[in-house]
């Protein structure tokens, strides 16, 4: 059974903070919660389903639905890092589409900022992890596992850091426009490469902000946002799909979204010539330049090429991306990046962005999640959105 | 130098790790699908037999990919290896000037010895 069309997104909201050392992660998520529905135009006792991830304090959605005392007849918390929240938003519409509520909360909120997370340390979620014992012992972290991704592709595709670097200048430029972006200035291809290495090859320039904060999103079933006075946001398109290690038979040029992308489209009965902007999970800028020849925006190996020269810059490129300032330049809360994502969706669809990056006619969004890591596992989800 | 964080041995990864202490790179082999797999599991990850068993790898690659994390106190190299046998296993490129790193380089095992656990198979230039 598709999806097409059996739920619309009807609340959006994005937390202005983005340091919130006086504010407790359940708080946060309240906060999202009432910030969407108030975007929505409903009211919590409207809710009847509800979705989180690992970043919701307490098991599962147990303690959130207590905290914020919602009576809800469908839950899920399925967790698949930053990528989750496009696979709730999947999941959601599917519940829709069955009956299994009317209107979906999904709600995303962190504290890493004020918690000194960084992504030069090791995260480890579980002594029982499988793999684990095969990577602790060597430094696996976030970006050194991202950085061989990016040096495998600069060595069989000639990509050059100079391109990588294009994917965060272009996030700059639409960062300055929104006033709540941890990172307003904008930046130029020397700036990238003369700022520290981290982990070579990516520079401190190439790595998302660590930020505090979160989201949530609202879906409904159509009678329930036809109802509605917000411009309509229909989903029509979502798939998921994963990579990991493979039992060692690595390839670290290619994500699961070549699997995830055209499901997607097929399912939207749309290509990737259509979309009108696409919102690409950025927690590095490899991560976008990989994304995008996955997803079918350009071939394999010519996603350096693609990004350069401000092809990314709404109003002077091709494909505008991340026209909020991304994960890049303006949140990563959580360090989970998927939810950005599909508000700023929300906003283009909505003609809601800021009228110097807003797309002109925006009809077609993509609205990427990454999550996990691209040099070991990893679950890539693609929403496609249509404004009706 | 890095101090190197001991493996997490359970029992289904014990014998890896009892064979590093010996100097031994160990893999795991599959009676039914005749391919080696890496991280070690008692199922075949390829063709899920339970017919899986030991054996010895001859310790030498090629590197895939790597990269130094250059932003903490120590830095150290983390690589991707593709071994003689056809696996690629993650580890770090050790006793090597980090300026004659690069990707196909021939590097073969040494084991390091872990904070207070046992010692871990890592790679040096062949």
């Amino acid at each position: 059974m598709t999806i097409k069309g059996k739920a619309y997104i009807v609340g959006a909201f994005e937390h202005p903070t983005r340091k919130a050392p006086d504010k407790s992660v359940a708080q946060l998520h309240a906060e999202m919660a009432k910030g969407a529905l108030e975007d929505a135009g409903l009211a919590r006792k409207d809710v009847d389903g509800y979705f989180c991830a690992g970043d919701a304090p307490g098991l599962g959605p147990m303690s959130m639905l207590d905290y914020m005392g919602l009576k809800v007849r469908y839950m899920e918390s399925t967790d698949t890092g930053g990528s989750s929240y496009q696979v709730h938003v999947s999941h959601a519409a599917q519940a829709i589409a069955q009956g299994k509520c009317n209107v979906a909360l999904v709600t995303l909120a962190g504290r890493p900022r004020s918690e000194g997370h960084r992504g030069t340390a090791p995260r480890v979620w579980n002594p029982n992890m499988p793999d684990a014992p095969f990577e602790e012992p060597y430094g696996l972290v976030t970006t050194n596992s991202y950085a061989m991704a990016a040096r495998r592709h600069i060595h069989e595709y000639g990509t050059t850091s100079e391109q990588l670097a294009w994917v965060k200048v272009a996030a700059s430029h639409h960062a300055q426009y929104n006033p709540n972006a941890m990172l307003k200035d904008v930046v130029t291809v020397k700036d990238v490469l003369a700022s520290p290495m981290i982990s070579d090859p990516l520079h401190r320039m190439d790595c998302c902000v660590v930020t505090d904060g979160g989201g949530a999103v609202i879906l409904a079933r159509p009678e329930v946002a036809k109802s509605l006075k917000r411009p309509k946001v229909k989903l029509i398109g979502a798939a998921e799909a994963f990579k990991g290690q493979a039992g060692g038979d690595i390839n670290l040029t290619y994500t699961a979204a070549v699997v995830s992308g055209p499901r997607a489209f097929e399912e939207a009965g749309v290509t990737p010539a259509d979309i009108d902007v696409a919102l690409i999970y950025d927690s590095f800028t490899i991560t976008v330049l990989i994304l995008l020849e996955d997803l079918g925006f350009c071939r394999k190996g010519e996603g350096g090429k693609f990004v350069a020269d401000g092809n990314l810059i709404s109003g002077s490129g091709k494909l505008p991306f991340n026209t909020d300032g991304g994960g890049l330049c303006n949140n990563h809360p959580g360090n989970r990046g998927g939810m950005t994502k599909i508000i700023e969706a929300v906003r283009q669809l909505r003609d809601e962005a800021h009228p110097k990056v807003q797309v002109k006619d925006c009809k077609l969004a993509l609205a990427q999640g990454s999550g996990g890591q691209l040099g070991t596992r990893h679950v890539q989800s693609t929403l496609i959105l249509e404004r009706e | 130098m890095r101090k190197i964080p001991a493996p997490s041995v359970n029992p289904e990864n014990k014998p890896f790790f009892d064979a590093a202490g010996n100097g031994k790179l160990l893999l795991k082999f599959c009676n039914s699908c005749k391919r080696f797999h890496h991280y070690p599991r008692s199922l075949c990850p390829h063709c899920f037999s339970d017919k899986t068993e030991w054996r010895e790898a001859k310790g030498t690659g090629t590197v895939y990919t790597y990269s130094v994390l250059k932003a903490v106190q120590d830095p150290y190299c983390i690589a991707y290896v593709t071994l003689e046998e056809g696996v690629t296993v993650l580890s770090n490129i050790v006793d090597c000037d980090f300026d004659r790193l690069n990707v196909g380089m021939k590097v073969k095992a040494v084991f390091k010895p872990s904070e207070g656990g046992a010692p871990v198979p890592m790679f040096a230039p062949a």
